[in-house]
């Protein structure tokens, strides 16, 4: 931290920063403003200051339906990508074993060919096996979308993992699963948590897969937008988007808190290498 | 534990390779009861491989483990009941001191009550009473090293383990607590057994060192027997510095005397019975042994008593590290020697580059060794 406050930028790039920041971030209170108004349409500045949009996106049972659709598959989809990054990235760092760099590249391949890919291709599979239109297919498509980017991330913290640890648990009299347990899933959790909150923020917006998944009782939130969005522009969209938006801030805020708890732990660990070094 | 008597711990024949690799190729050793037993040697001859082995970690690719008697070979680790400190500690970061020390007591489902009364014991010993709550992370080296002694032997192994527990510390602080450790192994009366690669450590601690070259066991005995009566080169070059002299033995004394001839024609008078006239040899002479004269003239060189010039002096502080040329101006007629004197020399005299000197020992002081291939 110090060393990026000694680094004084140069104005011309400070300015341009700030345009930067602006231009990512200008749309947000346009939306949350429009979504406040009293107008039938979409127009601003608003004429006038109502709840109207809210009442009607939140009093309508199908968006409502959407929002606990979104959250399901949100939830089953981080759960999952937790057990099977954990799973998949203990072995990959830990064992010793031929054709690791074929499993890599099978384990990686999601995060290079295109989403929509993907999704035609569990489209047919799902189809028959009659499972198109369930919370499980999105919920399976959108944790192999995923897996990728979380196995990367726990492998690296487990990377960072002595091996050591556990032996020692082990030697200490805890049996190999005890020492797992006790040992290096704790100390694994961050990763773990890291990864799950990727998980659930991809989810939640993404639009490909439910939309080939999905079907008319499985409508998530992003598919509800799309479709609504298509048929005609009206200003509940602005209520759902400022809806996305909170749950996006509030998930981010509570990881903030949970990681900066395990950083006052860990804080310590992170010593105990450095004297080792 | 209960009787000193009898083996600890017995390797018989451990085999271990990595493809076709022999890491350990054919270790037997016994360990008493009690003693302070040290691995020593360079780096990748196996020690490691060895003290995995035993602790369970690594199955030997032939042979057997007995502790106390017992074959447990393929007992799983956690199943040995043996202490063991790994190199780096491994202190579990996310548990305070005193659940470190209360892991292997909670594994062998001990009541909390008896769980932190012996806790408090055992830190005590280590003199870390006041460090309980602390995170290792807060811990300096040496009392994170404490913290994993008290760890592996709160659950009163039998035997405990340790792969150079103190490598990663300083001098000074290395030093303390070899002491340390030495005292809490004799208080506690468990059988160590310690690798480390610096001889210095393993004559300080153990009772009984055990040189390890190339996955194979070189010699084992006493670290005075290592260092006085060493029986291979690599060991007389390992315990200490020491001068190899080749040469052939062209005669054997009553007395266990051997005469061993240089290529120069110069004699040297040593012991082994191992060899027998005939033999190519190398003659170990340690260079505190070796009684440097000053010399005017040049009397005739005897066996044991050669001339010899002056051509290097490097203090070491407390003593004088000489390096001594012997015979004519040509490489193949001349032998190099170090020799190591009190700081002012034998007889009050301190020596300069370009001296002339008589040098002589005594032949129970040098030590006649098989040629190895070097
Ligand atoms: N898992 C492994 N795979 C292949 N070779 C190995 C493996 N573990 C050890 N070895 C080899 O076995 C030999 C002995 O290793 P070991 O770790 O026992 O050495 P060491 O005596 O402990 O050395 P050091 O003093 O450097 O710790 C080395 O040459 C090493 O490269
Ligand atoms: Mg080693």
């Amino acid at each position: 931290m110090s060393i990026n406050a000694s680094i004084k930028p140069n104005p011309a790039v400070r300015v341009l920063a700030w345009c930067a920041i602006a231009f990512l971030i200008a749309p947000i209170p346009i939306i949350i403003l429009v979504s406040f108004s009293s107008a039938q349409y979409l127009t601003f500045p608003p004429p006038g200051l109502s709840l109207q949009w809210y009442e009607r996106f939140l009093g309508s049972s199908e968006w409502v339906q959407s929002i606990w659709i979104s959250l399901q598959v949100a939830v089953f989809s981080a759960i999952l990508t937790m057990v099977l990054a954990t799973m998949a990235a203990i072995p990959m760092v830990r064992a010793d074993f031929g054709r690791k760099s074929i499993i890599y590249a099978i384990l990686l391949a999601p995060m290079i060919i295109p989403v929509i890919i993907t999704a035609i291709a569990m489209y047919f599979v799902f189809a028959q096996a009659g499972l198109t239109g369930t919370v499980l297919a999105i919920t399976i498509g959108h944790t192999i979308v995923v897996l990728p980017i979380a196995f990367v991330v726990l492998s690296s913290t487990l990377q960072g993992l002595d091996p050591r640890l556990e032996r020692a648990a082990i030697s200490l009299g805890a049996t190999p699963l005890v020492a797992f347990y006790k040992i290096t899933l704790p100390l694994l959790a961050p990763g773990i948590l890291t990864a799950g909150l990727f998980a659930f923020l991809t989810s939640f917006d993404e639009l490909i897969i439910p939309l080939f998944l999905g079907g008319p009782t499985t409508q998530t939130l992003a598919v509800r937008i799309w479709n609504s969005v298509v048929m005609e522009i009206e200003p509940t969209i602005s209520a759902v988007a400022v809806f996305l938006i909170g749950t996006t801030v509030l998930v981010m805020v509570l990881a903030a808190l949970v990681s900066r708890a395990f950083q006052r732990k860990s804080s310590s660990s992170s010593h105990q290498e450095a004297s080792h070094a | 534990m209960k009787a000193s008597a009898g083996n600890s711990i017995v390797l018989d024949n451990l085999w271990k390779t990595y493809g076709s690799f022999v890491a350990v190729g054919g270790v037997s050793l016994s360990i008493e009861a009690g003693k302070f037993c040290t691995i020593l040697g360079p780096s990748g001859s196996g020690k490691t491989t060895v003290l995995m082995m035993l602790a369970g970690f690594s199955e030997p690719l032939r042979g057997n483990i007995l502790i106390d008697g017992n074959d447990v070979t393929r007992l799983p680790p956690q199943k040995r009941n043996l202490g063991v400190v790994f190199q780096n500690y491994a202190l579990f970061p996310h548990m305070t001191v005193l659940g470190n020390v209360a892991f292997p007591l909670k594994m062998r489902g001990m009541n909390a009550a008896e769980i932190n009364l012996k806790c408090r014991q055992m830190l005590d010993v280590v003199e870390l009473g006041d460090f309980a709550g602390r995170y290792p992370g807060e811990l300096s080296g040496g009392q994170q090293q404490r913290v994993a002694l008290a760890r592996a032997l709160v659950f009163e192994p039998r035997v405990l383990l340790m792969d150079e527990p103190l490598g990663a510390l300083d001098k000074r602080l290395r030093a303390a607590l070899q002491v340390e450790l030495k005292e809490l192994q004799r208080r506690m009366n468990v059988t160590v057994v310690y690798v480390t690669h610096d001889q210095e450590e393993a004559l300080t601690m153990a009772d009984q060192v055990v040189i390890m070259n190339h996955g194979k066991i070189e010699q084992f005995g006493t670290a005075d027997d290592l260092y006085d009566r060493p029986t291979t080169e690599f060991v007389a070059g390992f315990m200490g510095d020491t001068n190899l002299i080749e040469g052939v033995v062209t005669a054997k004394g009553n007395d266990g005397v051997l005469r061993v001839e240089h290529p120069t024609g110069r004699t040297i008078l040593a012991q082994n019975n191992a060899s027998s006239v005939g033999d190519s040899v190398s003659v170990s002479l340690r260079p505190e042994c070796l009684a440097l004269e000053a010399r005017k003239d040049s009397p005739t060189e005897e066996a044991n008593g050669w001339n010899g010039r002056i051509v290097n002096a490097v203090s070491l502080g407390d003593a004088m590290r000489y390096t001594i040329v012997v015979g004519e101006n040509r490489p193949s007629l001349q032998i190099q020697l170090q020799a190591k004197l009190g700081r002012r020399g034998a007889h009050g005299h301190r020596f300069y580059p370009a001296d002339e000197v008589r040098l002589s020992w005594n032949a129970n002081d040098a030590r006649v060794l098989p040629r190895g291939k070097r």
